[in-house]
């Protein structure tokens, strides 16, 4: 379980999080939801720790992770997915998958876990050997995830996957997400502008608000509160 | 007729030279956007603690292979010393770091050795080959510096494309913080980085020294030839380092050859500005443009 509690992130005078807390079980998704700028970015990056925050602690199982260096996050079992279908375009989509598994996995073993990636998601196999700049949109965040999967992470963060694609493939990519979760313990955090994409998927739901959390609830809570969808997540 | 190969033959062995400090330039460009003006000194330091470990009595060699090494360690140290307290700072903090570190190394070089002008010998003759029955102005020490920095040049390919390494050094320069939160240690990779250019640095010293008047300085003018070099291979190409080591040698050797030789330092700014109006972002330069 991921538990992050009273962590609070500022950029100069700007506060970006206040006192945010707030848990993802495991083997569920959990949506973080809210407006453009409500700080869902900027929790995530503190997770992972690409920023330093000001205050408060992150846990996830028993791993302290508040403090630790990027590289000593990730061995802890935390896949990290900024939002921008952030491929390395310089590289071939296999280099990208194998740049994912490289700290974890021997050569052999490396093979493996980017076949089963492959079968995944399998325009990323046909495009192997492609620049990943190649890439169409839908693709290219493919690819990121499969990247980030490659390790077999215990606690995947994702940033804003749906961000500019079509909605069959926002759909796609939700469906191939919520069966991956069902088979395995993977642990989700989905950080979302388009909430109804993320609730569609996740069992929990936490709702930032310029940079605090005013609800933390089931998904289902969530999506049947009108009044909050409409305040809050804008549909 | 003979004249002009000479000519092209000189300005080939010396555009070998200047590809192999360009590629040093361009290694630590690509991985952290500066440029690293300290490059003929640290070179210039290797080569004079070769000439010490000569002077001993050791064979070329060893003397070699010792300078290579300590190319390695220097640019590990200066990296790690110097390079990381100013790399998130403006750029303007790495420039005038090792715009220090260059003189610093001058002074330190030539209040160890003197700076006076001396002899470095060269692994090899130095006297043009003859084939058939004319003599030309290829001797066989600059077969070894084409083959030299052939080698490196392929090797240091080898390292990027081939190995997990490289890929690592690749993202690292690419990308750092993705390559960071795919669990790459960037900053380990970044002070290898700066090693290994000091090595194709180092390398560039050992061969322009029998050349040249060996002194603390002797490195300063092949480090305006090979950043010219370097811009017009676009700055961040390793391939870039090579075409443009060629091409600012051949251009210096024909000035040099049909013009004279006191104008050459002269047209390699020429040719500097000249890339920077015709096309600024050199000729092997990765597009900036990018979809994001």
């Amino acid at each position: 379980m991921l538990e992050v509690e009273n962590l609070s992130v500022s950029y100069g005078a700007i506060q970006a999080l206040k006192d945010v807390s707030l848990q993802a079980r495991h083997g569920a998704v959990t949506a973080v939801l809210g407006a453009n700028g409500a700080g869902k970015t900027t929790l995530l990056r503190a997770i992972t720790g690409l920023v330093r925050p000001r205050s408060g602690t992150v846990r996830f199982d028993s791993h302290e992770l508040t403090g630790l260096r990027v590289e000593n996050v990730v061995r802890s079992g935390v896949a990290h997915v900024p939002e921008g279908q952030s491929v390395i375009s310089e590289l071939t989509v296999e280099e990208n998958l194998r740049l994912g598994a490289l700290w974890r996995y021997g050569r052999r073993e490396r093979e493996q876990e980017i076949e089963r990636i492959y079968n995944l998601f399998p325009p990323l196999s046909e495009r192997a050997k492609r620049h990943a700049s190649t890439l169409s949109g839908g693709e290219r965040q493919m690819l990121v995830i499969g990247r980030a999967l490659v390790a077999r992470p215990s606690l995947l963060l994702l940033d804003e996957p749906s961000l500019g694609l079509a909605p069959i493939v926002t759909a796609q990519l939700m469906a191939i997400l919520s069966e991956l979760v069902q088979r395995s313990d993977l642990t989700v955090v989905l950080v979302e502008q388009n909430a109804r994409s993320a609730l569609s998927i996740a069992t929990w739901a936490v709702v930032i608000n310029h940079g605090t959390v005013v609800v933390s609830d089931a998904a289902e809570a969530v999506a049947a509160d009108s009044e909050l969808r409409h305040h809050y997540l804008g549909f | 007729m003979r004249l002009f190969v000479n000519i092209t033959l000189s300005g080939v062995a010396n555009g070998m030279i200047f590809a192999s400090v360009a590629l040093a330039l361009v290694l630590i460009f690509r991985a952290t956007n500066i440029v690293n003006f300290a490059q003929s000194a640290m070179a210039m330091m290797t080569t004079f603690i070769a000439y010490s470990v000569l002077n001993r009595g050791n064979g070329y060699w060893v003397a070699f292979a010792v300078a290579l090494a300590c190319g390695f360690v220097l640019g590990a140290v200066v990296q790690l010393v110097l390079i990381r307290p100013v790399q998130n700072k403006p750029p303007l903090n790495a420039v005038i770091v090792t715009f220090g570190l260059l003189i610093l190394l001058e002074g330190i070089a030539g209040a160890i050795w003197g700076n006076t002008n001396r002899g470095f010998p060269a692994a090899f003759s130095q006297t043009g080959i003859t084939i058939g029955t004319t003599k030309v102005a290829f001797s066989h020490f600059d077969v070894f510096i084409v083959v030299a920095v052939v080698v490196l040049m392929v090797l240091m390919l080898v390292l990027f494309r081939a190995t997990t390494l490289g890929l690592r050094m690749r993202a690292s320069a690419f990308a750092s913080e993705i390559a960071r939160i795919l669990g790459v240690r960037v900053q380990r990779l970044l002070t290898l980085g700066w090693a290994l250019a000091a090595v194709a640095g180092s390398l560039a010293g050992l061969l322009v020294a029998p050349t040249s008047s060996f002194s603390p300085y002797y490195m300063d003018l092949i480090l305006v030839y090979a950043f010219t070099a370097a811009v017009i291979g676009g700055l961040d190409s390793p391939i870039g380092a090579l075409v443009g080591g060629l091409i600012t040698g051949l251009a210096l050797a024909y000035v040099g050859g049909y013009l004279g030789g006191a104008l050459e330092p002269l047209s390699a700014l020429v040719l500097l500005i000249v890339t920077l109006m015709i096309r600024p972002e050199g000729l092997f330069s990765r597009p900036t443009a990018r979809r994001v």
